[in-house]
């Protein structure tokens, strides 16, 4: 580590103090605002976890059941607060059980820092017990990762891996730090970082190319909004919406986009993408000016890329050079942070309605809901829906509750329909697609968040690749609401086999445990509904409830999520059925 | 659509870093690019790496990768440029048995005419080192593998361009 390529801040005193390596990295996360952690110990990190046991009055450490669950808890504990998550595990098959989560980060762009231990340094190389080469495996799924071998190393690497992991577009970093190094004495002394020279975050705005976005959207006759998470990621919800109003622009949101302004807004037309609404998808072929604001054109998003609005012309506000020009060609790209850009060009806005492009929309969505919503919130046949278990949801929680999914038909169900009055309330795992996100991240999001209503839905097969986290809601006390809508499928994967594959359910159909009973093995007020009759009172047990509380909803077998784009279709060929 | 695969030359300037190799190599990986050679040594900084690799894509693809090997955070800067925007050299040693020197009087000509120098001479074998373009250094593999070669090994391309990088005026924006 070179001093002079980074920028540093002194925080409090200069003064040093001779202390271990494993009590520096205490003295570092606490430095940095770290007042919760989640985690697993094994032999490499004993150290760490020593000095955690003298410092639980300052830092809480959450014992999660598997490191998986504790990168997806640390991912929902930064998803909802926007602060960094961290999670800490040994060497060896501590640290590969954290690769998914990291992955997860990467893709999605959630802040974490991850601290593994690491075999004593005489040791690096030699198959050691536990020794896995952790910084080469997560290499290409991090932001940036460090091997630590020397203690007094550690409070520069640490102050690199929280402003890596914060600033410009977030991501995972990893920190892999010897025995040997966490047992190791030295004078400890910190300096936050400020920069570094090979580094830069934010690109400086160039006005010029604000106000050649400014004037194309000022001309544009059809002009339409495509926003991510990075409105979120910035806290830029105040100036979007600004714009969105001042311009009259529908604008529709990504998966990750979701909640950045709510979902009653008259200009807030909806999810974009695979399973997203009809409108959104079709005018995406007919828009003149297409206006993507930190988000980048994911193919669930933009479907087949040669037929993906050809007509347009295209402006992309982001934060990362790497995605200009990535997946769709622009002609204005805007590189900056969100916030900074809509702020600089709301002034050059001009007031406009739209009001008859807007109808159009109206209109699709009028089809959509005949179609398709209808029979999904308000179903007349015999067999619950999932839809109608978010609208009930939705009726009870009145859109105030942060919705944590998990991944699959629910989530894509959950993502359409549920409504949201606040910002970061849906914490999904979009990027990656990983199933058994949602519930640690459910008890993240709950702990960063104790006042907010936390709510995880999960399929009954993703429940099942994290369940035994339901140890750490017990032990925790963990005020999570669990709702398992249970179909007995990988329904998503069937929903492609019924569509592509002729109905051959290869490994999709599910035997499944009594969910309730597991629950109550842990202590968690549980209920299982069956009938349409029952529904209303259960979730209103649910939501009634202080504590953890687990709701099994049986739904139909093979119910689908439509509107749907296949794979290698135009957005404008969005099937509702 | 992707245009016509052409050979770039990229330059990398880097903080030296453990590791950075497998994140950048990665970057080609993904996307199934050979890299053709690579070449890591200090640079005309202190303390900063420059990294030359040979690939051959699409200009569009170029972009794309030159975009995420910048978005690494020890990467300074990268650039891409063609051979007509080069300079660019390789290097090339060959082994070879003493008595061809004496038997073949051939070889001392080829020598001679290929620009190549005899480093080192001895009993059992003597070494040929060649500098210059990829074609050279053929060639002439070609007209000395008629005599038998002992062991034969070309370095990737070195290379600088012909417009300036100005990584200085950058590192020294981030020291104000």
């Amino acid at each position: 580590m070179d001093a002079k390529t980074i920028k540093k801040e002194v925080e409090n005193s200069q003064t040093t103090e001779r202390i271990s390596g494993s009590e520096a990295i205490i003295k570092c996360l606490l430095a940095e605002g770290v007042d919760l952690i989640y985690g697993y110990p094994g032999g490499a990190i004993m150290p760490l976890y020593d000095e955690l046991y003298k410092y639980q009055d300052k830092i809480h450490h959450v014992l999660t059941r598997h490191e998986q669950g504790a990168t997806h808890s640390a991912q929902g504990y930064a998803r909802i607060s926007g602060k960094v998550g961290v999670a800490v595990a040994t060497s060896g098959p501590g640290a590969t059980n954290l690769v998914t989560g990291i992955a997860d980060a990467q893709i999605d762009s959630t802040p974490m820092v991850c601290i593994t231990g690491q075999v004593s340094s005489h040791l690096l190389g030699s198959d050691a017990f536990q020794e896995t080469d952790i910084v080469g495996i997560s290499t290409p799924v991090t932001k940036w990762n460090c091997q630590v071998t020397k203690a007094s190393d550690i409070p520069e690497v640490l102050a690199k891996a929280f402003y890596i992991a914060r600033s410009g577009r977030p991501g995972p970093v990893l920190i892999d730090i010897t025995k040997d190094a966490q047992f190791e004495e030295f004078d400890f002394k910190y300096e936050k970082c400020k920069g570094i020279r090979s580094y830069i975050p934010i690109p400086k705005l160039d006005h010029t190319a604000v106000e050649a976005a400014a004037k194309l959207i000022n001309t544009a006759k059809k002009p339409l909004i495509i926003w991510g998470q990075g409105v979120i990621l910035s806290n830029a919800e105040t100036e979007f919406k600004a714009v969105v109003e001042k311009a009259g622009i529908p604008s529709a949101w990504t998966i990750l986009g979701v909640s950045a302004i709510a979902t009653s807004h008259p200009l807030n037309i909806g999810m974009v993408g695979m399973h997203g609404n009809y409108a959104p998808n079709v005018l995406t072929n007919d828009c003149d000016v297409l206006i993507a604001i930190g988000m980048r054109f994911d193919d669930r998003v933009t479907g087949n890329l040669k037929t993906y609005a050809k007509q347009a012309k295209v402006i992309h506000f982001e934060i990362d050079p790497a995605e200009i020009d990535k997946n769709v060609k622009t002609d204005v790209a805007v590189l900056g942070d969100a916030k900074e850009i809509l702020a600089a060009l709301l002034p050059l806005l001009e007031q406009k309605t739209h009001l008859e492009w807007h109808q159009k929309f109206k209109d699709l969505y009028a089809i959509e809901y005949e179609k398709v919503i209808k029979n999904d919130l308000h179903p007349t046949k015999e067999g619950l829906t999932m839809g109608e278990v978010l609208n009930e949801i939705n009726i009870q929680t009145k859109g105030d509750a942060a919705i944590v999914t998990d991944v699959g038909q629910h989530q894509m169900i959950a993502c359409r329909y549920a409504n949201f009055n606040k910002t970061r309330s849906n914490i999904t795992s979009g990027g990656l697609g990983t199933m058994g996100f949602g519930l640690p991240a459910a008890i993240g999001a709950k702990m960063a968040a104790p006042d907010r209503e936390v709510i995880s839905i999960s399929g009954d097969g993703g429940y099942q690749m994290t369940i035994q986290e339901l140890g750490t809601i017990f032990q925790q006390k963990v005020p999570v609401k669990i709702v398992v809508l249970n179909n007995e499928f990988l329904g998503m994967v069937r929903q492609w086999q019924q569509l592509f594959f002729d109905k051959r359910y290869a490994s999709t159909e599910m035997t499944n445990p009594d969910f309730v009973a597991i629950a109550k093995g842990y202590f968690i007020e549980a209920e299982k509904v069956t009938k349409r009759e029952d529904l209303k009172a259960a979730v209103a047990k649910m939501v009634a409830t202080d504590g953890p509380y687990f709701l099994e909803v049986c739904v139909e077998k093979e119910g689908n999520v439509f509107p749907m784009i296949e794979t290698g279709a135009s957005v404008s060929d969005v099937r509702l059925e | 659509m992707e245009g016509e695969k052409q050979l770039y030359t990229v330059s990398v300037y880097t903080e030296n870093n453990i590791g950075l190799l497998n994140r950048i190599s990665a970057i080609f990986q993904r996307r199934h690019i050979n890299i053709e050679s690579i070449n890591s040594s200090v640079s005309e900084i202190d303390g900063v790496s420059k990294w030359i690799i040979l690939v051959r894509l699409s200009e569009e693809n170029m972009k794309k990768i030159i975009g995420q090997i910048e978005k690494q955070v020890e990467v300074i800067k990268a650039f891409f440029h063609t051979d007509d925007e080069t300079i660019y050299q390789e290097s090339c040693i060959f082994k070879m048995t003493s008595d061809l020197l004496f038997e073949e009087r051939q070889i001392q000509n080829i020598i001679k005419e290929s620009n190549a120098r005899i480093v080192t001479v001895n009993r059992t074998f003597f070494v040929i080192e060649k500098s210059g373009r990829k074609e050279e250094i053929e060639t002439l593999h070609k007209e000395l593998s008629a005599f038998g070669i002992l062991q034969f090994t070309r370095s990737g391309r070195i290379a600088v361009t012909k417009e300036p990088m100005e990584i200085s005026k950058m590192l020294k924006a981030f020291n104000n």
